[in-house]
């Protein structure tokens, strides 16, 4: 997903003089052909992420598109008071690259797991946060990013997940994509917790139990529109991500629910990590594992969560 | 003990013509209407602001976003009184909108918003954006091969913040000419003198050694001001660093290198006829 998404600045970059690459001090050969191709557009501006979103800020005033891109927990916690000041308030269109989203760091530690960073990037005004599923869907949402107004931080997966997106359902930053029809179920997923839903629904399905699939690749704005349809005559939404309970895909959907139908709300489980930071590594599979976000742990709170819902669908309308 | 600057000095001594009285008078009438505001700060800062926009800036007041204006941006955002005084005196917007400072359907806050005020390059008053927001804007001149130069005012206490060291870095490693850091050096942070707080000196060996041009003056001195800033850049293909010595509160001798006058709510009417004393009947 981290190549694709890299690769896709060089080629947008090749159509748009706009485009800016700004990394930090990314791993020897970043963009190697763009370096090459458009030196003065491949920037290495060192550790410094403070100043880098600054002066992103100060380039974008001026014209340009730049793509900052550097490891998720620095572009985020680092210098969160440069990108609600310099981006989100003056509105620009910079694009923050993070990498590694969630818990693709594992073996590194706390410092290297970005576990709230949706959540801090959501609160802020004219942010928009994407987190795609693969790497064809990172493909076609940066190919949508260089004309959207404001900032934008993209959430980036590890690289090498399933690719589970399909080219048929398009993409449309803002606009939820339904992956499977709403059933007894409907998991809303984020980021690369789409691949695990799709396996926690064969999982259900073999139980008899219906789940439809709803990829909420944008977590703001949020298409409440679709999250309203989705969830119509299920018995139980469930939020599954990859991050803190606090702030996350689960908050924004309730959120959403809460503001729309006011009363008569769904039964909704939310998935997540605890709230706490990681203290052990292993892999970005094996902490999902331990924190009930396998696809069968995600299948057996489901299950287990229906039989204490009520059983006849709850009066959902949207206003 | 550091040796105090003969540029300091000066600064001290100075004496201020009639038109830095008459932009004191509309600053301390803003504060007299609003009943507040970062008084000692934007007084300092006068004559950097009055030279920039009188004498350097190529700038038109009638359209603010020409794209080939020199950019400046008030870094040290909690200055603005002194910025709003010139940027209206100058005609971006009405004088009577100084009256308004800070009122609920006023264009002017107490720190500075790109987007509200005509003039204003960045939203700034959180410490330490305004020189990377620089660097951003030099480097696209640079780019984009564009003759309009960039100057960003920056407070000594918000040098304190780390962020300004990485772009200064970033400035010379670009070899930004068209760049200028303009330092209001007038000692004195919100809670006491920045000796105490957090010692800077030497502060221009600090700026030299982080690859840039080093100007020091005294801040008061219009002439002085005029000469620095329309020499710019200092070095061919080195950013330039103006150091001004100024006085915290100049011009008003209850105000000068007085912490207690960094923000000033009501003034008392004891207060107000001191003012008038010292800049003239406002």
């Amino acid at each position: 997903m981290r190549n694709t998404a890299m690769n896709m600045v060089h080629k947008l970059a090749a159509r748009d003089e706009r485009v800016l690459y700004i990394g930090s001090d990314p791993g020897a050969g970043t963009l190697r052909a763009m370096s090459k191709e458009f030196p003065k557009r491949h920037l290495i501006e060192g550790i410094s992420e403070a100043h880098i979103i600054g002066m992103s800020a100060g380039l974008a005033m001026e014209g340009f598109v730049p793509y900052v891109n550097t490891i998720a927990t620095f572009l985020t916690r680092r210098c969160y008071e440069q990108v609600a000041v310099d981006l989100c308030l003056h509105n620009l269109p910079v694009r923050l690259i993070a990498n590694g989203g969630g818990l693709v760091y594992a073996p590194l530690g706390p410092t290297h797991q970005a576990i709230e960073d949706i959540a801090i990037m959501r609160a802020l005004p004219n942010m928009t946060v994407v987190c795609p599923c693969d790497a064809d869907e990172a493909a076609r949402l940066m190919e949508q990013t260089l004309d959207w107004t404001g900032p934008i931080y993209i959430r980036l997966g590890k690289g090498g997940d399933a690719i589970v997106s399909r080219a048929e359902h398009g993409f449309e930053i803002g606009k939820a994509i339904l992956m499977r029809p709403p059933g007894d179920v409907v998991m809303v997923t984020t980021g690369i917790m789409l691949q695990r839903a799709l396996a926690a629904a064969d999982l259900l399905a073999a139980q008899g139990i219906r789940a439809g699939i709803l990829h909420m690749h944008t977590v703001k704005p949020l298409d409440t529109e679709a999250l309203l349809q989705a969830i119509r005559g299920t018995r139980l939404v469930a939020t599954l991500e990859e991050h803190v309970p606090s702030g996350g895909l689960g908050s924004a959907v309730a959120e959403a629910l809460i503001d729309k139908l006011g009363s008569g709300l769904p039964a909704m489980l939310r998935l997540s990590l605890p709230d706490r930071f990681m203290h052990n590594y292993g892999s970005q599979d094996s902490l999902l594992k331990k924190h009930g976000l396998s696809a069968d742990a995600i299948a057996t709170s489901i299950a287990r969560a229906l039989i204490a819902s009520p059983t006849s669908s709850p009066q959902l309308h949207s206003t | 003990m550091t040796q105090i600057s003969p540029h300091a000095e000066a600064a001290l001594t100075c004496t201020l013509d009639e038109r830095s009285l008459y932009l004191r008078r509309l600053v301390l009438g803003s504060v007299r209407s609003a009943g507040r505001g970062h008084v000692g700060p934007a007084l300092s800062l006068i004559e950097m602001v009055r030279v920039l926009y009188d004498d350097v800036l190529r700038i038109d007041p009638s359209n603010p976003r020409d794209p080939a204006r020199d950019r400046a941006i008030l870094s040290k955002g909690h200055g603005c009184l002194a910025l709003y005084a010139l940027l209206a005196d100058r005609g971006f917007f009405p004088l009577s909108e100084l009256d308004g400072f800070c009122g609920p359907d006023s264009i002017l806050g107490g720190h500075p918003e790109y987007g509200m005020v005509p003039g204003i390059e960045a939203s700034t008053g959180a410490l330490g954006h305004g020189l990377s927001i620089g660097v951003g804007l030099a480097l696209a001149a640079r780019l984009r091969e564009r003759t309009y130069r960039t100057f960003v005012l920056l407070g000594d206490g918000e040098i304190n913040e780390g962020s300004v060291w990485e772009a200064a870095m970033g400035a010379a490693k670009h070899g930004l000419d068209n760049l200028v850091a303009l330092i209001d050096y007038n000692k004195l942070q919100s809670y006491g003198p920045t000796d105490y707080v957090l010692p800077l000196e030497p502060l221009a060996d600090k700026w030299r050694s982080f690859g840039f041009a080093v100007q020091e003056l005294n801040g008061h001195d219009v002439g002085a001001l005029r000469t620095v800033l329309k020499q710019v850049p200092a070095v061919p293909g080195k950013p330039t660093a103006v150091i001004c010595h100024t006085v915290k509160g100049k011009g008003l001798p209850a105000a000068e290198s007085n912490a207690d006058w960094h923000h000033k709510n009501k003034l008392t009417d004891s207060e107000l006829d001191a003012i008038r004393v010292a800049v003239g009947d406002f």
